[in-house]
């Protein structure tokens, strides 16, 4: 039955204390075989099973899953979405996502709280401003909405900012208005819900061992719960994903490193947009609760430990306190880190591999978030028809080989 | 954070240092001859264990001196430091706190959201 929620289903559960909801999807055992596996359960994962079922009529899908749903990199972002970034090929990517954010509440009948509160992006050099404006012209170019502010306008829409006083002064910023955030658990839960409908097999606590193959095609994978047959089968691990291909006999050009991000003790609305430095690596936006999400960067070594770095935190607290002395003295209320697969040229991986059968959506690094339902559209595509959609044929993993690489170190905003 | 022991100065707290990736990587023979797949092998592709990984390091706000690590991906346990003319100590010497390829150790992996 189609779950439905608005005002009325609300006033109804309310009545009784909210203890009968329904439960928003089914945990089933898992079948023998199915004709696709997903394996990795965040918004990239369930929304590749949700495009697959409702664009491609796939119906035998499983998506399974280590830990819980959206417990991965979707839990652990700072939830930021723009697709300001230099090159044609990532440009046409995340502004396809960005267009699916923007009906995507309506389209799963699930709150994904997408904000278009807007996207800054500060300079603190001469080389920075000469960057951005061309980062501008080139997104404007792609027809995304790009803009240069000034030092004064900065200040009218972030009053509480230290523009002059600072050891790297803000010299201006570019503006995406159609930027934003998004409910991270609400996009994983979303797509889950309106996937199960069609009849996915959502599996948790069940990891991915080994993925066999046989005469270069894929036979299926040993998980914690049995071995599970399938003709295809789509990797979306995030930090993993090299790992489990490993266990393939393939090797990905990605290394894994863990991503901080912090949030503060929850006050009164200051700040109503998102801004990013990567100059000063600091970036932050406010939560609906009031809290200030705060993101750092990554560690410089290889680890799969899920907290990072004391150093890092350290860095990215010294570069707000100094760009908003008004923070100095608040309490920080958690710290986490995220297991991000950063690939040579800071660009994702949506491509088939040399085994049949076998496709990877990996390499999103320090940015994955914002891609979700588009990086889930094309990778569904690539999966159903054994080929890319035009949007990622750039990001196949055969660049690697031909050396057009899609360099997205300047756009990706945290320093790696 | 780490506190990592320079085999020249001692133990020395991490931000002292800069990591310099996979250790052992050998750049291919033959150059001219070598496919474009080998060369792309070489320039883009590393190891990427979780668990038992040997990496570089270099004493960058020290001594300057480059020396190799044996370090557990998945709970960032320093192992065995030794210098760059020692011998690769084999992988055997060392135990591997990990079952499965993606698993999760029992201590220090720092994730909540998997049942152990």
């Amino acid at each position: 039955m189609k779950k439905k929620y608005s005002i009325f289903s609300i006033a109804r559960n309310a009545f009784s204390g909210h203890k009968n909801w329904p439960k928003m999807w089914r945990s089933p055992e898992p079948r023998e075989f199915y004709d696709a596996i997903i394996i990795g359960g965040g918004g990239h994962g369930l929304g590749t099973a949700y495009y697959l079922a409702k664009e491609h009529g796939l119906k035998n899908i499983a998506v399974i899953e280590k830990g819980w749903l959206g417990g991965g990199n979707t839990g652990r972002n700072t939830t930021i979405i723009r697709s300001n970034y230099l090159w044609d090929d990532s440009a046409h990517l995340y502004e396809h996502s960005l267009k699916l954010w923007e009906n995507l509440s309506q389209e799963l009948n699930y709150n994904v709280m997408f904000s278009q509160r807007g996207v800054m992006n500060l300079a603190h050099n001469e080389h920075d401003i000469k960057e951005i404006k061309r980062r501008i012209s080139a997104n404007n170019l792609n027809g995304i909405d790009s803009q240069w502010l000034s030092k004064e306008e900065i200040q009218k829409m972030v009053p509480i900012m230290n523009t002059d006083n600072l050891r790297y002064p803000v010299l201006g910023a570019s503006f995406q208005p159609r930027g934003g955030v998004a409910r991270h658990d609400a996009i994983a839960w979303g797509f889950a819900m309106r996937a199960d409908e069609m009849g996915v097999d959502i599996i948790q606590n069940c990891e991915a061992q080994k993925i066999r193959t046989k005469n270069g095609k894929i036979e299926g994978v040993e998980t914690s719960k049995g071995f599970i047959r399938a003709n295809k089968i789509g990797v979306v691990a995030s930090g993993h994903t090299s790992v489990l291909a490993e266990t393939a006999g393939i090797r990905l050009p990605l290394q894994s490193k863990p991503l901080q991000a912090l949030v503060s003790e929850p006050i009164k609305p200051i700040i109503d947009t998102v801004v990013m430095s990567a100059a000063v690596h600091a970036y932050v936006s406010q939560s609906d609760k009031g809290e200030l999400v705060i993101g750092a960067g990554t560690d410089s070594y290889n680890s799969f430990t899920q907290r990072g770095g004391f150093n890092i935190i350290e860095e990215t607290i010294r570069a707000m306190v100094e760009l908003y002395p008004v923070f100095g003295k608040m309490k920080m209320l958690r710290q986490w880190g995220g297991i991000v697969d950063i690939c040579p040229d800071a660009s994702p991986i949506i491509s088939k591999c040399d085994v049949e059968g076998l496709f990877f959506n990996c390499g999103w690094g320090t940015g994955g978030f914002k891609a979700t339902p588009g990086s889930a559209n094309v990778f569904a595509h690539t999966i159903a028809k054994n080929e890319p959609h035009q949007i990622n044929a750039a990001f196949s993993l055969n660049r690697f080989v031909s050396g057009k690489l899609v360099d997205e170190h300047g756009a990706a905003a945290v320093a790696h | 954070m780490l506190l990592i022991e320079c085999p020249y100065c001692g133990p020395r707290d991490q931000s002292e240092f800069s990591n310099g990736g996979e250790a052992h990587v050998k750049r291919p023979d033959g150059s001219q001859e070598i496919s474009d797949r080998e060369w792309g092998e070489y320039v883009f592709i590393r190891s990427n264990p979780k668990g038992l990984f040997y990496e570089r390091w270099v004493h960058s706000h020290g001594c300057r001196k480059w020396f190799n690590c044996v370090r557990d991906t998945s709970t960032d346990e320093i192992l065995k430091i030794y210098k760059l003319d020692d011998p690769k100590p084999p992988l055997k010497d060392f135990e591997n706190k990990i079952q499965t390829p993606s698993g999760e150790p029992d201590v220090g992996s720092g994730n909540f959201t998997v049942k152990k």
